[in-house]
């Protein structure tokens, strides 16, 4: 079937099938900062906005997001990439393979709640796994992107 | 230094990081065929029949392969050097299945629905064998998991396949049983560590093709390129000169990508049709068909006379490869290679035992590669004996550790060249509060807090044995191209390496590009495995470098007609000694490609070491018990950490990081678990836990440098070593806590409560 979206700000329309997932139609498109690492909505790496919410695109059947607003990573390009920079500053980013969708759960939880605390901030991302860095580089970043200091 | 020791970002970091497509995945032709494989849902069968018409007839199959169609060459999937330690057990495809997901059947299709269906088409009529599921029960075991006659070895590693056993092993010194009976302590312990899942994010795929010339090229994420060409010839019976391997940006590894694991598939698929494949395994297929850490027992006994001195240690092992051999033998003496030397006011150690075939998934190289398993049965019985001598564990071990300038029993003319343990132990008790902390504090609540350490050793490449060859080339521009066939998993090994390449050249870190790895282009190198790159890939950087300088040296002081020993290099300028002529790097580099008579400057360098040495680590545990449910939470874990000289300190910290991470989830979390028929339970990221960042706390990080003559810079190895701590320093936490000892990983809260209920009955 065919539906229409808008992907990073621009109107696309997308042929389906009836039981595909968003992040293999997104990845099909060129989207390829679109990873996944489980089938079972676990890792977080799928990550993407949908009206501006993180979501898990693993987890949507595609046709579901008819007349949304889909923001992948490549569509906040600048925002992302000066939260990368304190990212690779600190070293945090290894394999990068979970960097896309921890950067747009990063992103998201800026624009949800000001001024977070660190238990906040971890809260916010756990259902971002990472198996490389073990989390400390990348709560560091966090919390320097954010100007926390707890 | 300039560069090295410095906390640079990595060079690929923000491409990475940002998502662009630099991935195997992202690398295939739209126009790829999808691979997808048939895996036995049988532990032990044998397959009597398997009918493919009905799947070939399907619209937009491809091919469909069984075992009639692949060459009946045994080999290895494990990578490492030839000849390989590992037994030859497999074929891509064969007409036995040894455990639930074993392979059965390669399809092809169009796009993925087409393959999917069409594997549902393909009938297989099996033959049901008995297959052997306990580890423990597998020596003499009724059936045989391997009864075929071709099996082949390169070595004796002491197989006895009738038996069930894989390989033998014993390293001994001194009278293990005569020392004994001298002791005034002994303590003994019996430890079961768990088989563990790699579980990097990028599970494993490939994709191939043939090239204009009509030869196979593979993308691959693995760590070991070079050992996928040659595996790929023997098993495809083709000639290596025919196979080009390219492995792009890897989303981990930890071991596991240097086991091939799908790479023969795609590579048969796209030799048979001709055509583009790509193989993505899902995360139930990584998690039920390709390697796990090897489940170990391990019987430890050590004694020790009343000042607390171990004169004795002895452990007796028994390790779990599934259905093949990969890394069998190796990973099990590194147990013992790992862990005798440790403390060396010995009289007598030993290590031994044998290694068995089960019918599950098979074991391979994971990080720590049997120092994990050794350093947790030690460590554990260490402590029990530190409690028996009442002494404080940090205490015993200051005591009795090996130092810088000594030898061991197991390495008798071997001088242990760099160590700070001593330091990193006393760093460590500062930072985690120690001496206020242990043992153990009553919270309230039925809570209780405590602290328990461990303390480790690795190695640093494999002395002897693994070799890598670098090369710089000066550029036509006066840039320069570092070409390496190690692998950049995501450790930032890429950067290090250009790191030291630009210390030695005195340039900047953005005048090298690093090209790696492309069997094609890139010089020889094992990949990245056994903790090798920064120390031996490394120091053949080291040695190229230094040998495109001296090369440029000499061209520039035949530019300005003087001797090479007048010339002075700055990494921008040539200068000669009286600083009345002077050319730049860049003219010289355009000189050097210009007209006749010249010749573009490579600086290449070859090294293997003779040498192993070790990197340590000391790790502190401060753990939160709950009485009431056994659970514990991690409350704050310190490593302090020996590797040399820190090339990256902000690369090795997160290296650190993760590291303990991953055997905080093995002391806790994780485990590898099987139904009665042998069907893997835990085959998704909801049944096989990996910790989360609510699961691990505060870890803190420090290095306590120490110049290793042989290095890079004086530097060892981190990647691997930063995995051993974490089980035993928990698990004595927890004992210190609640008096439970906990031998069998992962500590889960039903074992620590159970143990507490036992103890107050
Ligand atoms: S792929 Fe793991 S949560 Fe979507
Ligand atoms: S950086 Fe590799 S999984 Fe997060």
């Amino acid at each position: 079937m065919q539906i229409d979206v808008t992907i990073n700000n621009k109107q696309i329309s997308l042929t389906v099938d009836f039981n595909e997932f968003l992040a293999d139609s997104l990845r099909k498109h060129g989207f390829s900062s679109v990873r996944k690492g489980c089938d079972t909505s676990c890792c977080g790496l799928c990550s993407v906005w949908i009206d501006g919410k993180p979501t898990l695109s693993c987890s949507v059947l595609a046709f579901r997001v008819a007349g949304k607003n889909i923001t992948t990573i490549e569509g906040v390009e600048t925002e992302a990439e000066a939260f990368a920079q304190i990212l690779a500053a600190e070293g945090a980013e290894q394999c990068g393979f979970c960097s896309p969708g921890f950067i747009m759960t990063v992103l998201a939880l800026k624009n949800e709640i000001p001024n977070p605390t660190e238990e906040q901030i971890i809260h916010y991302l756990t259902g971002n796994l990472c198996r490389c860095t073990g989390y400390m580089g990348q709560l560091r970043a966090v919390k320097t992107y954010l100007g926390v200091n707890t | 230094m300039k560069i090295v020791g410095k906390g640079i970002a990595k060079i690929d970091a923000i491409n990475i990081a940002t998502g662009k497509p630099v991935y195997t995945e992202d690398l295939a032709f739209k126009n790829a065929l999808v691979v997808k494989i048939l895996h036995s849902p049988h532990a032990f069968a044998k397959i009597k029949s398997i009918d493919t018409s009905k799947a070939e007839k399907l619209k937009g199959v491809e091919c469909v392969l069984t075992y009639k169609d692949v060459p009946n060459v045994r080999f290895t999937l494990a990578g490492q050097s030839y000849p390989e330690p590992s037994p030859y057990d497999r074929l891509i495809l064969e007409n036995i299945v040894r455990y639930v997901g074993d392979e059965v059947a390669i399809v092809a299709a169009v796009d993925e629905k087409t393959a999917v269906k069409a594997m549902k088409l393909i009938k297989v009529d099996y033959e049901l064998l008995e297959p052997v599921l306990d580890f423990e029960q597998a020596i003499g075991h009724s059936s045989v998991v391997h009864p075929e006659a071709d099996v082949y070895c390169n070595f004796d590693i002491g197989m006895n396949k009738d038996q069930n056993i894989v390989s033998s092993y014993k390293l001994e010194a001194g009278d293990v049983e005569a020392e004994l009976s001298q002791c005034d302590v002994v303590v003994e312990g019996t430890y079961y560590t768990q088989a563990q899942a790699h579980a990097m994010m990028e599970t494993y795929r490939a994709f191939s093709y043939m090239d204009h010339a009509g030869r196979l090229v593979l993308i691959s994420s693995t760590q070991i390129p070079f050992h996928v060409r040659r595996k790929l010839a023997r098993s495809l019976n083709m000639p290596a000169s025919k196979i080009r391997v390219i492995k792009p940006r890897i989303g981990g590894g930890f071991g596991g990508k240097q086991t091939v694991a799908v790479e023969p598939f795609v590579a048969a698929v796209t030799l048979k049709t001709g055509k583009p494949a790509l193989l993505v395994y899902d995360r139930k297929e990584t998690f039920c068909s390709t390697t796990s850490r090897h489940a170990m027992r391990l019987k430890v006994r050590l004694g020790a006379d009343r000042d607390g001195f171990i004169r004795v240690v002895d452990i007796q092992g028994l390790s779990d490869t599934g259905a093949y051999g990969e890394h069998a033998s190796t990973v099990f003496s590194v147990v013992g290679d790992k862990t005798l030397p440790l403390y060396n006011k010995t009289k007598a150690v030993r290590f031994m035992g044998d290694v068995v075939y089960t019918n599950k998934l098979p074991a391979g190289a994971f990080r720590g590669y049997g120092a994990t398993q050794g350093t947790f049965a030690l460590e554990s019985t260490v402590n029990q004996l530190a409690g028996k001598l009442n002494m404080d564990p940090t205490e015993i071990r200051l005591k009795n550790l090996i130092q810088q300038g000594e030898s061991c029993l197991t390495y008798k003319n071997k001088v242990l060249g760099s160590s700070t343990l001593d330091r990193c132990i006393a760093k460590g008790k500062e930072l985690i509060g120690w001496d206020d902390k242990y043992p153990r504090r009553e919270m309230g609540n039925n809570k209780v807090r405590a602290v328990g350490m461990a303390v480790t050793m690795q190695g640093s490449g494999i002395a002897g044995i693994d070799t890598a060859s670098a090369e710089v080339r000066l550029n036509d521009d006066g840039n320069y191209t570092l070409l390496v066939g190690s692998t950049d998993m995501g450790t930032g090994s890429d950067t290090i390496l250009a790191q030291m390449a630009a210390e030695i050249l005195e340039t900047e870190l953005e005048n090298i590009i690093v090209y790696a790895a492309d069997t094609d282009v890139s010089p020889y190198d094992p990949g990245s495995y056994a903790s090798s790159t920064t120390y031996v890939t490394g120091m053949a950087v080291v040695k190229a470098a230094e040998d495109l300088k001296r090369q440029i040296i000499e061209q520039g002081a035949r530019f300005l007609e003087t001797a090479p020993v007048d010339v002075e290099f700055d990494g921008l300028m040539l200068q000669t000694s009286d600083g009345s002529r002077s050319m730049s790097l860049e003219k010289l580099a355009e000189l050097l490609v210009l007209g006749m008579g010249n010749k573009q400057l490579v600086g290449n360098a070859t090294y293997g070491s003779p040498v192993s040495p070790p990197p340590f680590i000391a790790g502190f545990a401060e753990v939160e018990v709950d009485k009431e449910t056994g659970k514990v939470e991690l409350i704050d874990f310190v490593a302090v950490v020996d590797c040399g000289t820190v090339i990256n300190p902000n690369l090795a910290r997160i290296q650190v990081e993760g590291g303990i991470v991953q055997g905080i989830g093995m002391a806790l979390y994780e485990e590898v678990r099987y139904d009665e028929r042998g069907t893997l339970q835990t085959n998704s990221f909801m049944q096989y836990k990996i910790p989360s960042r609510k699961d691990v706390g505060s870890i803190r990080v420090a290095f306590e440098e120490s110049y290793e003559p042989t290095g890079p810079f004086g530097a060892k190895s981190v990647g691997e070593v930063v995995v051993n701590t974490p089980p035993p320093a928990i698990v004595n936490a927890i004992y210190q806590a609640t008096g439970v000892s906990i031998e069998s990983l992962p500590a889960t809260p039903e074992k620590i409560y159970m143990g507490i209920r036992n103890n107050n009955h």
